[in-house]
């Protein structure tokens, strides 16, 4: 059978421009995962349900598995590897070590990524703000309450 | 998953064509988050996805005197974050901010839940009780069909070879509009409704009188459903006559026509759409008066 041609993607990834072809039924997921080499994003539902593989769009967080790689071509994706900089870690990685707001760690990148989108557009949200956005994300290990008072610790280190 | 192409047409003229040449082979893509799902799952078969989100026109919004237009592909935060629309059409900022979580609120949207018609879309009933019509693109040209006419059965919809769901377009409410959207779900998000009830209001002048109502109900029949009945049991009641209020929840339940399945049993949807319906009515009467 014949496959379909690959498509042309100019995007930037964590602030470096990079340019592929990209199968153009494979998620954007696979394409940061395969193509562009960054496994910090993780494959968790596969359907939208975990928000495990959660990156931003121009600012938005979506999921990525829900994502084409051929869709996002003059867009700006952050990932998780996006988060740290040479100086140290980002305020929210650093506070969930603190508030050991992980255990197996398959959903931390998805939640850092999403707690970020939250906290670059609201420095100071509630309890509840917290929890309502961290919605769609499922962590099995750590029952939420370290990981929304991480996200309330970085909120106020960054004051 | 089937391999398919990947197509981003920049106007609706483009996109028509290839959907018709493609018929059920290719499908939109605006958030993807139930094509990719079911594309994923099987479901279907597809050579093309289409992406219409190049497409200015089902990327806009338009809110003016007459009334609200918004693009097929335009996503729910866009909806939900612009206060105007938000405050002016209450019922659909509802549906939009409580489809999904964050991450599907930036990228779904009320035109792809519309034509996706599962029976449970948060987003139908809303452009329901908004008297919403659907702007529809074909090979033979435009038409438009009123919203609740939109959807056929499970997961089917009234589009034909080669059509385009364009825009999404409503009346601008009165002064005296209120209208409201809840659903029950097990959790606090991220859930698929049991059931689910919009409800819409117009009152007299002196905002005592209900003039115009209108009740749409999720999830408790193979397509969301106008409970016209449960409509007409307000019209000239007083919106605080407590009799109008309950007859029109039985109305509504009486409407439904639920099965019974993991999310819930026919009786205890048919509960729920008559509780929801009085609090619809209840809170688009407040929405209303404020």
């Amino acid at each position: 059978m014949e496959l379909p041609q690959r498509v042309h993607v100019r995007t930037t990834i964590n602030g470096q421009a990079q340019e592929f072809l990209v199968p153009p039924y494979m998620s954007l997921l696979d394409t940061i995962r395969e193509i562009a080499g960054l496994t910090g994003t993780k494959e968790g539902c596969l359907d939208g349900n975990c928000g495990a593989c959660t990156v931003s769009i121009d600012g938005r967080i979506v999921d990525s598995c829900l994502v084409l790689g051929a869709e996002v071509d003059g867009k700006s994706i952050t990932t998780v590897e996006g988060l740290a900089t040479a100086k140290g870690l980002h305020p929210l990685q650093q506070a969930f070590l603190e508030e050991a707001a992980l255990q197996c760690g398959i959903c931390t990148p998805g939640f850092l990524v999403a707690a970020k989108g939250l906290l670059d557009n609201e420095p100071d949200p509630s309890e509840e703000r917290i929890r309502h956005w961290l919605a769609g994300n499922l962590c099995r290990c750590t029952g939420y309450d370290k990981i929304v008072r991480a996200v309330q610790k970085a909120a106020t280190a960054s004051h | 998953m089937h391999p398919f192409a990947y197509i981003a047409p920049k106007t609706v003229e483009e996109a028509v064509a290839v959907l018709n040449k493609h018929g059920d082979r290719a499908r939109p893509i605006a958030g993807g988050t139930d094509l990719l799902v079911q594309a994923r799952g099987g479901r279907f078969d597809l050579d093309a996805v289409v992406d219409i989100k190049k497409i200015p026109e089902l990327e806009s919004i338009k809110n003016g005197a007459s009334g609200l237009e918004f693009g097929a592909a335009v996503p729910c935060y866009q909806l939900y974050e612009n206060k105007k629309l938000a405050a002016e059409y209450p019922g659909i900022m509802d549906a939009a901010s409580l489809i999904g979580g964050i991450q599907i609120q930036s990228r779904a949207g009320l035109g792809g839940n519309l034509c996706n018609a599962t029976p449970s879309g948060d987003g139908i009933g809303p452009l329901i009780v908004h008297y919403g019509t659907a702007v529809i693109a074909g090979p033979g040209g435009r038409r438009e069909l009123a919203v609740e006419k939109f959807c056929t059965g499970p997961g089917r919809n009234a589009l034909k070879k080669g059509e385009l769901l364009v825009s999404l377009k409503f009346p601008k409410p009165s002064a005296t509009f209120g209208a409201a959207y809840e659903r029950f779900i097990p959790r606090n998000e991220m859930d698929i409704a049991v059931a689910g009830v919009a409800v819409s209001v117009e009152l007299s002048a002196d905002k005592k009188t209900i003039k115009k109502a209108r009740v749409a109900l999720a999830s408790v029949a193979p397509t969301p459903v106008l409970a016209e009945a449960a409509g007409a049991a307000l019209i000239g009641k007083s919106a605080d006559d407590e009799a109008a209020i309950n007859a029109a929840g039985a109305a509504a339940a009486k409407a439904a026509k639920p099965i019974t399945d993991m999310r819930g049993t026919i009786e205890q949807r048919k509960h729920l759409v008559e509780v929801l319906t009085k609090r619809m009515i209840r809170k688009a009467v407040e929405r209303a008066r404020s």
